[in-house]
Order: C-alpha cells, then structure tokens, then sequence
C-alpha cells in the first residue's frame, strides 16, 4: 500500500537534527513505493541534499515572514500548507521541543489521528503497528491509526537513519507560506544549554544527580564524558539544586535519552528520573546506597563513591581507548 | 477573570504497574490528579486571588474522576464537571468532548497540564486550543497575567523561552510552576457540599470517534543484567570497562 509521507525537518544549532534523518528513515518504511517528502520551515534550503542523501525523494522549503524562528501559528500554519499541497498520508515529526508542540495542533486542524513519541514500528498488513512507552516506561503499547491522516512524533535517537548515500538525487522546491496572525510571540530566548554532545541524540550519556554535591561536583564526569565522547546529563535535584543547568536535566519534565549506554552517578533512581532514560541500551550505576532504587534498572553497579570511581573509571577508558 | 482547568485523574505511576490479559490492571490502584494538571489548578487558584473570578475544574472520564474532582474543589476550585467519557476515547475525542461543552462558555484563560504520565500522550491539551481556535504557550515555569495578555517563560528543550500570548489563551503547566497546596480541612468540608455537574457525552452532539486505536499493552522487558561489580575501586573501575567493551558492546 503505497504512502506519501512528510517529515518536518528541523534544524537546531546550525545543524539537522539526526532525528530527522531517523524520520526520513521511518517514512521509506512505511512508504511502500510511495514519496518521502521532507519539509524545512523557515530557514535551511542549504541542506536540502542532506536530507536527500538520507533518503527523502523531495525536499521542500517554506519561507514566510516570522517563520525564521518556531511559534504555534507560524509553524503549524507553515505545515498546514504544505499538507494541503502534497496530501500526505502519513506525517512524522521528532518527538522534540518542536514537535511535541506543533503536532497535536496540527494532528486537530486535519481532525487526524497521533501517536506519540514512538520508540519503533512496522508494517503489519494494511496498518503501520507504532510502538510507545506508557506509564513512565513501566509499559509498553502498540497502537493504530485506524483512518485518516496518520500524524505519529518519533522519539530521537530509537529508530535507525539510513547511512549517507551522496549519489541520491531528489527535488527541490520552495514554497511560500501564506501571512498569517501569529498570536503567541517570542520575547527572549535563555539559552541554559550547556553545550558540548547534545543530549538526545549522544550515544554515550554520563549523568550526575545530588551525589555530586555542588557544581565542582559535576567536573570529574565532565573529564569522562570527553574521554567517552558522551554528553553530560543530571537528575531534576542535581538542576534544582544549582549544580548544572536545566538544559541538562533528563526524566519526565526533562529530556528523555536512549543512548547505548547511560552512567548514573550519585543519582537514586526515582521513577520521574527513570522515565527518561530507562529505555537506554545498557545502564551503569554508581552510588554509595547498595539499597539504591537505580541499580535495580542497572545492568552494571558499583557501589561506591563517585568521587573515587569516576576518576579511575576516565583512567581505565583513557588507556582502553588510547586517548 | 474566568478561569478554567482541564483535569485528568490518572494512575500514581509511582504504583507497581501490572499487565494481565493485554490490559494495565488500575482496578485498585490510587489514582491522583495528574501532577501536571494539579499545578494548573494551584496556578488558577493563584488567578483568582490576584484577580478575583472563578476557578472552574472540567475532565473527561468515567465515575472515579469525581475524586479527582473533588479533590481540586476542595483545594478551592469554585465549579466542576465531569463528561462521561466514551468507551475507546483518544484524545481526537478527548479533546473534541472538551471543546463542545467549553463552546459558548466564557473563559480568559484555559489552563492544563504539559502531559498525562499515564499515557504520556501531550495531546489532548493542544488540541483542546486547536478546536477553540485559542493560541497557546505549552510547558510553563512562570506565568504572569497583565491587563488582556499574559507573559510565559515556557521550558524549550531546557532552554527558557518568554513569550507573550493575548487572552484568552491555553497554558499548560510544567513541573517548576508552583508547588501546589494540600486541602484545607474547611476546604474539604465545603468540597463536599458542592455538586459537580455530570454531562452526557451524546448531550454535547459531538461525533468524535477515536482516530487511533490502541492494539495491545505489554509490559517493559527490563532484561537487566543487573551485576553488581566488586572489589577495590581500582578493580571495580578496571572490571566495568572490560564488560562494557567484551560483554556488553558498547564501547
Ligand atoms: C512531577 C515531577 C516531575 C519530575 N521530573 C523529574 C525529572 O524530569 N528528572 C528527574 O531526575 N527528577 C524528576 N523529578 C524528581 C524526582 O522525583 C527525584 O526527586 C529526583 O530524580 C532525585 O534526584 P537524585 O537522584 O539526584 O537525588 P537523590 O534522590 O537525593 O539521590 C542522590 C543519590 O546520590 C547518592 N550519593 C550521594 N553521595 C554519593 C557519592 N559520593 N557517591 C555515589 N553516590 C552518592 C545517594 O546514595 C542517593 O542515592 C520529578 C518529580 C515530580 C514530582
Ligand atoms: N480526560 C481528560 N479530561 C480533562 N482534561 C484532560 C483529559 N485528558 C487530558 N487532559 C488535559 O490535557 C493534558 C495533556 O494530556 P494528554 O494528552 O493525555 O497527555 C492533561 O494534562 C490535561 O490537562
């Protein structure tokens, strides 16, 4: 049964983010000889081959004024447009800031059905079966889209991209969006990001929580995560407690992460924390309290000071790794 | 000011979650206010002191959702009501209930929760403002109301975004908003005395049929090694980085 599908591309940092490349992949699964459209708002025409080359048949950039930054009305209006045009069958978004934003409004204007943030899928017969997380991660459920316009977030760093093919050719085209009332405005942007290996889509994740005591705290996993090319996450006491930024934070009102591997130093394990990183492929701990609730989801523990660990741990890596 | 909250009871998901027969069993569990919806209603309940006005509670669920309910009266909410939720409701039809029966109704601001931890789903709140066709600042840490506009400091991804969105408007609430208080045994004593007003889900006309349709529920395959790692720190450190590379893969 042959799909069009649309994927909004986004851009973060003056890069794509790899989640859309893991949508574009998604979209030529679900395809089946149908078209794999990817669509840039408001900036971004310079990586439209990107997205070619990862797959998508047509990319297709819309401008418009205040589209250069998301807002609700802009974007979704943005989108909307480009759905009336190319009559998608299925449209997939990053389970991002963005897209968590933008797709239920979206999915309502086209009275369309959502899943979201889908960790897998597949064909089964006629349907697209989309897998999710449920109850912070304790459950899992597989749902439909039983008519309709499929509108479906997928959560980063899940579902394989498809590698780079530089051969692959594709269209291009530009589209400009129809002025619109863009109610909610932007005032001010605080950027609390700490830079470095972004979060969601890093392979290797070391994280502190209030084991780590103070922002100080936070430097012996720093000097690891270089070692490991990891990104630095923390638990929700460690970003209130003033020891990181809440650019950092993961669980439930932070970020989630699915890294192949995640290093949970001084952090108790409380499920607000887990449902964030739970689905990580393999889970180390490190903290002093053997009764800690983490090591239960851990495949390794060590009970102990992180203060001592860490830093031997960064020695070890250093000679294994040669770095 | 005319303040409305949309309320979803759900499951403590600090509770042991059990699957039999394909379904999540929630007979007995303790369900709550979902966490986020609760600092709506404490955000609304703050409105009103400042502004004066009615705090009115609204959900869409079956006879238990009354607790709920009462629950956010006797924290000081002024009304409630509960729509009769049809079986197999998403929320395309959630949101399309909600829409019908606050149509007509006068509201400066619809205040809800980022997300359901039950299902996880941040759909039904911004789809709820979609169909009414308000604008809306999703995920807030601060809000602040000023003549017919209200200022957000919303969380994007970690960083703070402020916006500024003209009433009326939808906001929904994230964890940082305000701590929200517990009931008042005065509280409690009036909440009990109020109705809440029960609504027909074929009262309010709407053909909302789920779009989506859940097909199975499986529980979590953990499959954790679960090893805890002895020795010196020195061995412990040594041992881990071996099994991450040889048994585990990773590195
Ligand atoms: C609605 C809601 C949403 C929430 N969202 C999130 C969220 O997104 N993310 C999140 O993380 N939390 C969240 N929380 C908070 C969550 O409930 C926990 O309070 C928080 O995760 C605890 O963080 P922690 O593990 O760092 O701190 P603690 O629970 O205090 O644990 C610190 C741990 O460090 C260990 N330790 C101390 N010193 C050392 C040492 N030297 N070496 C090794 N170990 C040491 C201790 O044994 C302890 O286990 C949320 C809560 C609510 C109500
Ligand atoms: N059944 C419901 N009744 C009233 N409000 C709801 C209901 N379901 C969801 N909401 C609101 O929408 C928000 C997001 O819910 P969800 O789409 O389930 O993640 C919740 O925090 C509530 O504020």
């Amino acid at each position: 049964m042959a799909r069009n599908v649309l994927v909004l591309a986004e851009i973060r940092n003056g890069a794509l983010r790899p989640v859309s490349f893991e949508c574009i992949a998604a979209g030529r699964t679900v395809a089946e000889g149908g078209t794999v459209t990817a669509a840039l708002i408001g900036e971004g025409a310079g990586f439209a081959d990107d997205l070619i080359h990862r797959g998508a048949d047509k990319v297709v950039t819309v401008t418009g004024d205040g589209l250069e930054s998301y807002t609700p009305d802009g974007w979704v209006g943005a989108l909307q447009s480009v759905c009336l045009e190319l009559k998608p069958d299925v449209v997939f978004l990053g389970h991002t800031g963005i897209g968590r934003d933008l797709a239920p409004r979206f999915a309502m204007r086209n009275t369309a059905g959502m899943v979201s943030d889908v960790t897998d899928l597949k064909l089964e017969g006629d349907q697209i079966l989309f897998t999710r997380p449920v109850y912070a991660g304790k459950a899992f459920v597989t749902q439909i889209v039983k008519q309709g316009l499929i509108v479906a977030t997928i959560r980063p760093n899940n579902l394989a991209a498809l590698p780079v093919d530089s051969v692959r050719s594709g269209n291009v085209s530009e589209m400009a969006a129809p002025a619109l009332d863009l109610r909610t405005v932007i005032k001010e942007i605080v950027r609390n990001t700490a830079g470095g290996v972004d979060l969601t889509s890093a392979k290797i994740v070391v994280s502190g929580g209030r084991g780590v005591k103070s922002a100080e705290g936070f430097k012996p996993l720093r000097e690891l995560a270089v070692v490991l090319g990891a990104a630095v996450g923390a638990s929700r006491a460690a970003a209130d407690a003033g020891y990181c930024d809440y650019a950092m934070q993961v669980g439930q009102t932070g970020k989630t992460v699915t890294p192949d591997l995640y290093i949970a130093c001084g952090i108790s394990g409380a499920i607000q924390h887990l449902a964030g990183m739970s689905a990580s492929k393999v889970i180390v701990a490190i903290n002093k309290d053997p009764e800690a609730p983490i090591f239960k989801v851990a495949d390794y523990g060590i009970v102990g000071d992180l203060f001592e660990v860490v830093p031997l741990l960064t020695q070890e890596f250093k000679t294994l790794l040669g770095r | 000011m005319e303040i409305l909250v949309l309320l979803k009871q759900t499951f403590d998901t600090e509770a042991k979650v059990t699957v039999k027969d394909g379904r999540i069993l929630d007979d007995d569990a303790t369900l709550v206010i979902n966490p986020y919806d609760e600092y709506a209603v404490e955000e609304g309940l703050k409105l009103r002191e400042a502004g004066g006005g009615t705090v009115t509670v609204v959900s869409v669920g079956g006879d238990r959702v009354e607790e709920a309910l009462r629950r956010a009266l006797a924290m000081g909410a002024d009304e409630a009501a509960l729509i009769e939720a049809p079986a197999g409701a998403d929320e395309f039809t959630t949101a399309s209930l909600l829409a019908a029966w606050a149509r007509g109704k006068q509201f400066d601001i619809v205040l809800a929760g980022n997300v359901s931890v039950d299902t996880g789903a941040g759909q039904t709140a911004l789809r709820f403002a979609e169909a009414m066709n308000l604008p809306h600042a999703a995920a807030a840490l601060k809000l602040e109301v000023a003549g017919n506009k209200a200022t957000v400091h919303r969380d994007a991804e970690g960083d703070t975004e402020v916006v500024e969105v003209p009433l009326p408007a939808l906001i929904t609430a994230q964890q940082g908003l305000n701590e929200p208080r517990y009931p008042s045994v005065p509280g409690i004593m009036k909440a009990k005395r109020k109705s809440i007003a029960r609504v027909g889900a074929a009262e309010l006309g709407v053909d909302a049929p789920a779009r989506t349709e859940v097909t199975s529920v499986f529980q979590a395959q953990q499959n954790r090694r679960n090893t805890i790692i002895k020795g010196s720190p020195a061995e412990q450190a040594k041992q881990l980085t071996e099994l991450l590379r040889g048994e585990a893969k990773v590195i």
